[in-house]
């Protein structure tokens, strides 16, 4: 297969890996002997980003060419890189009906359904700790709300399109809320400050209210 | 200790960041023109990642509690300190003293937005995430500042005396040197030599996170949507309206628009300074591949 790394600017490379499983790999290989220089390590979907001022780019490109040979190469599941992480979910959320109703499902369905699979963190963006949750059940996949809300409170759990996520701190949002987790994704005074990172293995469960 | 009286249209605090949080989606934040903070912070005889004020526009009062050395960088401003009812002029890029009691006025820059103020000892501010730095991204660090803050003044024994007496001003570059990609591909293959033939004009909603460009439209070669990607300081991102953005240092860590072009970090504080109503022009680098 063709290896494609590709300047981004003086002082980062981005190295195709074609996907979310390689670019788990990869990160993870990179961050477990991390080469000299690299600040930044940014795994996305299709990509990993290595950013690395005052390194010698020349000599970064080669050794991320054999690193991502070997992340090409699939493991057994038991060796994926990551951790799993239960959520524990209340299932309230003010779009249960409406998911329920786009999707032809009963509420019940839907939590069956949401808290059926495993799902897996695949890249965080949108706002600190966020993680995109990949794997979602495709009965699942609604379009994100026509005009977002100004406001979604911290722990709210949501999916659009083929995603679920846990909302690390109130924030405007536009995914369809099916719940709220008592569990704190975003803390800056861990270490991490992120509980979900690319690679985290997720299962929701339904929880009662408190 | 010092007192804000006026911060100007926008002031924070800043040093130089929190890297190695990309992959969990905070930005890198710090000064945007990192250059003329390190050099602040120089002048007085800090570590260069100390933590100072970015002003934005000028326009600030700031009232010493103790006597302290500053040194002012970045856009040209005015400068004068008020000790006693007595005015003093001072210059950019040279330490000078401010007795205590004394108010420094940062008045307007004549060129340039963003104005750097380093107090001997860094500004010692609550740390998040390893850096002092407000991000106006998604709100990590203190807010910015308003009339009435207080910040504190860090310790300034054992640090080197301030050694040099004024810093020569850096012109800024005649165009932004842009190396082309990651994601070229994705643009008509005239798209590029469009980018740098022509001046682009610095948009009135540019901010730290972005410097919003509008010139001449940059046509993509394909349709459709890039899946998100780590992005750079200096990344040249086109949204489907063909108006670029230039990321300075509160972008988000990865994005969905593809990145025509990276600036050179020599030129990345040259964005950094660019005023709304400013012409920029982009010239490609050769010389990185």
């Amino acid at each position: 297969m063709e290896t494609v790394i590709r300047q981004a600017g003086e002082h980062a490379l981005l190295v195709e890996t074609g996907s979310l499983e390689v670019s788990h790999r990869l990160d993870a290989l990179l961050r477990a002997s991390r080469p000299p220089g690299v600040a930044e390590i940014v795994p996305g979907p299709e990509t990993v980003l290595v950013s690395a001022p005052g390194a010698d780019l020349s000599r970064l490109r080669p050794l991320l060419s054999r690193l991502l040979d070997t992340a090409r190469v699939p493991v057994a599941e038991a060796l994926a890189p990551g951790t799993t992480v239960t959520v524990p979910v209340v299932y309230d959320g003010a779009d249960l009906d409406g998911v329920a109703a786009l999707t032809g499902l009963s509420t019940a369905e839907v939590v069956e359904r949401h808290t059926g699979r495993e799902l897996v963190a695949g890249w965080l963006g949108f706002a600190p700790g966020f993680a995109y949750l990949t794997g979602l059940d495709p009965a699942l996949h609604v379009p994100r709300l026509t005009t977002p809300r100004t406001s979604v409170p911290a722990g709210a759990v949501a999916i659009a399109g083929p995603y679920s996520a846990v909302y690390p701190s109130a924030s405007p949002g536009g995914w369809r809320l099916l719940g709220r987790s008592p569990l704190t994704v975003w803390d800056v005074s861990a270490d991490p400050p992120a509980l979900l990172t690319p690679g985290t293995r997720v299962r929701f469960e339904a929880i009662a209210a408190p | 200790m010092i007192e804000v009286i006026a911060p100007g249209p926008y002031a924070t605090v800043q040093d130089l960041g929190r890297p190695g949080y990309g992959h969990l989606g905070v930005p890198h934040s710090g000064a945007a023109d990192a250059p003329s903070l390190r050099l602040a912070n120089r002048l007085v005889g800090n570590p260069e990642d100390a933590a100072g004020v970015e002003l934005t526009f000028g326009g600030a009062r700031l009232r010493f509690v103790a006597g302290a050395w500053v040194a002012v960088t970045g856009a040209a401003c005015p400068l004068e300190v008020v000790v006693r009812g007595r005015t003093v002029r001072q210059g950019m890029r040279a330490p000078f003293w401010v007795a205590a009691g004394g108010e420094l006025r940062a008045a307007i820059p004549s060129a340039g937005l963003r104005t750097y103020v380093a107090v001997r000892g860094g500004l010692d501010t609550p740390v998040v995430l390893g850096s002092r730095s407000t991000d106006s991204l998604c709100g990590l660090g203190p807010p910015p500042l308003s009339a009435g803050a207080t910040l504190t003044v860090g310790p300034s024994g054992g640090l080197p005396p301030p050694a040099v007496d004024v810093a020569p001003p850096a012109p800024p570059p005649d165009a932004l040197r842009v190396v082309a990609g990651p994601r070229d591909d994705w643009f008509a293959p005239d798209a590029l030599a469009g980018l740098c033939a022509q001046p682009y004009v610095v948009s009135q909603d540019s901010n730290r996170v972005g410097v919003r460009l509008s010139g001449p439209r940059l046509e993509r070669a394909r349709e459709g949507e890039l899946p998100s990607e780590g992005m750079v300081a200096g990344a040249v991102q086109v949204p489907p309206d063909g108006q670029p953005i230039v990321f300075l240092a509160d972008h988000p860590p990865t994005g969905g628009y593809p990145v025509i072009a990276v600036l050179t970090s020599a030129c990345l504080a040259a964005a950094a300074q660019l005023r709304p109503g400013d012409r920029v022009r982009f010239r490609l680098d050769r010389t990185v591949s």
